[in-house]
């Protein structure tokens, strides 16, 4: 299955199991440093705060003995019909490369923010001040990924930088850079978490790990019923975390409302 | 009444030519000095911190481009040779050249790295694999990349292979990058060109499009 924006041999998409994850935010560390997020000054302005891939806390909303918490990462979801690539006005972010992966690209943001506005998983920020690095962390800074001035927005983009280089590993190897094993390109959150909760991997070749993860019947994506087609998948065989993922009415299950899965 | 009518027109004709004349001569001026005279002024010119000759070494020295020139085994390029590289020969100094003998004393005996000025400087937010664009990717439909790989460098960087001695980089002042730099109407050339890749019926059958064919996608050259 596909949205609007072309069939893809190559669908990059990730699985996340909430039942693994710790919520110990490495995934958030691994992807400020892999991408040249710079160094927040006050982390706690949630306004002001920057964080391709941002980890919830979620509740069953029971008091103890009954509570239970579950942690869940949020990266951008590449959505299949992603709403900022149909609002942006300068086409900054476009879903229009094998893979699917919905890019963005800096030089040409002018900061109207539609696309942050339109994104149902809050995926986006915005460059409110220009980024700075104290004096000495600029040696931190990867050339893989170039550093965004004020005024634009962000997001994470799979670390795309890694595909290309993968590819390039491939080219050079004399295989084949359109099906590259699942070892080849893995993104800095995945390769981070300590508890393995992230798998990264083509959705399309069932050879890699996610595309069985994704048919689990575990397996569910956020506010699936807005048909946004997201290729980051969730799981979890706890019910009320599976309920979570969008809005339920009372009587309704989890499992009656997923949508059609990629074969 | 008479009189003035067969006076003015020759009046007015004369005023005008004298009119419009120095206009013309300002256009003209206004034009050499935009196109020919200002341009060179954007620009510095920068050589290279010690005279390289590429005849010495691949005519003399018999060496091939991919000495130097070659994709690393991780995929990326390998453009200009460090110092470590040039001191595998250059140890000792091999001639008489007093220009070996500087490079020698100054950068091999201290390994220090000579900053070599760039041609193709692209900036931070762009992307380019060199890997994507080899000889045998692109010769395998333009047999004369095959023929003579140093067509398909030269469509990009200055042709230096046959030089004695490195052309100065022309330098932008103001932004910094070179007159060389590539723009990204270059890129489009061939990445925008739907029919870069011909579609196959199998393609077509499957709906794709022949710009995801063609690799036009933003972050196949933005990062």
């Amino acid at each position: 299955m596909s949205g609007h924006y072309g069939q893809f041999d190559i669908r990059w998409g990730m699985v996340i199991d909430l039942d693994k994850c710790t919520g110990c935010g490495a995934c958030m560390v691994a992807c400020q440093a892999e991408n040249n997020v710079a160094i927040q000054t006050d982390a706690s302005n949630k306004r002001l705060v920057t964080n391709w891939m941002l980890v919830f806390e979620l509740s069953n909303g029971k008091s103890f003995p009954d509570h239970e918490v579950a942690y869940l990462p949020r990266p951008c979801m590449h959505c299949g019909n992603p709403s900022c690539v149909a609002v942006c006005p300068a086409t900054v972010t476009t879903k229009d490369e094998e893979g699917g992966i919905v890019s963005q690209i800096y030089p040409r943001c002018f900061g109207c923010r539609y696309c942050m506005a339109s994104c149902p998983y809050h995926a986006r920020y915005f460059n409110w001040y220009d980024p700075v690095w104290p004096e000495g962390m600029e040696k931190t800074l990867s050339p893989d990924v170039s550093v965004r001035p004020r005024g634009v927005v962000e997001k994470c983009h799979f670390c795309h930088h890694r595909w290309m280089q993968a590819k390039d590993k491939a080219r050079v190897a004399g295989e084949d850079p359109k099906a590259l094993p699942q070892e080849a390109y893995q993104t800095a959150c995945t390769q981070a978490c300590p508890n393995g909760a992230i798998t990264f991997g083509d959705l399309n070749n069932p050879e890699h790990t996610v595309h069985e993860l994704a048919h689990s019947e575990y397996a569910f994506r956020l506010l699936e019923r807005l048909g946004t087609e997201p290729q980051v998948y969730y799981m979890s065989r706890r019910e009320w975390v599976r309920r979570a993922g969008d809005n339920y009415l009372a009587d309704e299950k989890t499992g009656s409302v997923k949508n059609e899965h990629h074969s | 009444m008479e009189e003035k009518n067969t006076m003015n027109p020759g009046v007015k004709s004369c005023t005008c030519g004298a009119l419009v004349a120095p206009f013309v001569v300002g256009l003209i001026g206004a034009l050499i000095v935009g196109w020919w005279l200002f341009p060179p002024l954007l620009y510095s010119k920068k050589l290279q911190p010690v005279r390289f000759s590429h005849v010495v070494h691949v005519e003399d020295g018999g060496m091939a481009c991919s000495d130097c020139h070659f994709n690393r085994e991780d995929g990326s390029f390998s453009g200009i040779p460090n110092t470590g590289k040039c001191a595998e020969c250059h140890a000792e100094p091999m001639g008489e050249d007093p220009e070996e003998l500087r490079f020698v004393e100054e950068y091999v005996a201290t390994g220090k790295q000579v900053e070599w000025v760039r041609y193709q400087v692209q900036p931070d937010n762009v992307f380019f694999s060199h890997a994507a664009h080899s000889v045998e990717a692109c010769g395998s439909c333009h047999p004369e990349f095959e023929e003579n790989p140093r067509e398909l460098c030269n469509k990009c960087h200055p042709d230096v292979g046959g030089s004695d001695s490195a052309p100065a980089a022309q330098v932008n002042r103001i932004t910094g990058y070179t007159s060389m730099t590539m723009k990204m109407w270059q890129c489009e050339r061939c990445h925008a060109n739907e029919n870069h890749f011909e579609l196959t019926e199998e393609d077509e059958a499957k709906h794709i499009k022949p710009v995801t064919r063609a690799n036009n996608g933003c972050q196949v050259c933005h990062k």
